[in-house]
């Protein structure tokens, strides 16, 4: 009877978490600013680490002649670096704007620039989904 | 501004960045959260050395 209930709970289905504000607001303030969807939930430290990882790494990108990618339909590969650029939120609105990383093609560390760049914004979409999971009661 | 960073202090940089950001997301409390970004930063950090050496012995 009782490996009955434990097989009947192990193959339950996990019930729908209610979707709040919070858990859609948190996620969208995350993307658009790094770290910003913990700390709206008051996970100060974790919020401000997230933050310092992603600016710093997108400005060492910046800084080191890394290219940020505008919308394109060319290669691939192209297509592929802007949605991950893309990932930045306002940082990479900012480097658009700003006309920001042109890129360096003479420079050999330019191209570690560019995946610096790309890297910042699938490190900030990893943290936003992180935000989205402390909101909905996922993890703590 | 330009940032002029040699190969491994730029590998350094990444690994730190990318090593807060998996120790924080991947983990629930605080303990795990230290020990998986060190866990990761260590293992970037000696992939690099490993891969370093590696490239020196085959270029031997």
């Amino acid at each position: 009877m009782a490996n009955a209930n434990e097989a009947k709970t192990k193959t339950s289905p996990t019930p729908a978490q209610p979707l709040t504000a919070i858990a859609i607001a948190a996620p969208v303030a995350g993307w658009l600013v790094p770290g910003a969807g913990h700390i709206i939930q008051k996970r100060w430290i974790r919020g401000l680490l997230l933050m310092f990882a992603v600016v710093v790494l997108f400005l060492a990108g910046l800084g080191m002649q890394g290219k940020v990618y505008a919308f394109n339909t060319g290669d691939l590969l192209d297509i592929l670096g802007f949605f991950g650029d893309l990932g930045t939120g306002a940082l990479y609105v900012a480097a658009r704007s700003m006309d920001w990383g042109q890129g360096a093609v003479h420079r050999a560390t330019a191209d570690y620039g560019t995946k610096f760049i790309i890297v910042a914004g699938l490190l900030n979409l990893v943290s936003a989904v992180d935000a989205y999971h402390i909101a909905s009661g996922k993890k703590q | 501004m330009t940032l002029e960073l040699s190969h491994f202090s730029a590998a350094v940089l990444f690994a730190l960045c990318a090593s807060i950001v998996f120790g924080i997301t991947q983990r629930n409390t605080t303990r795990e959260m230290l020990r998986y970004g060190a866990y990761c930063f260590a293992l970037f950090v000696g992939g690099v050395i490993v891969a370093g050496w590696a490239m020196w012995i085959i270029k031997r």
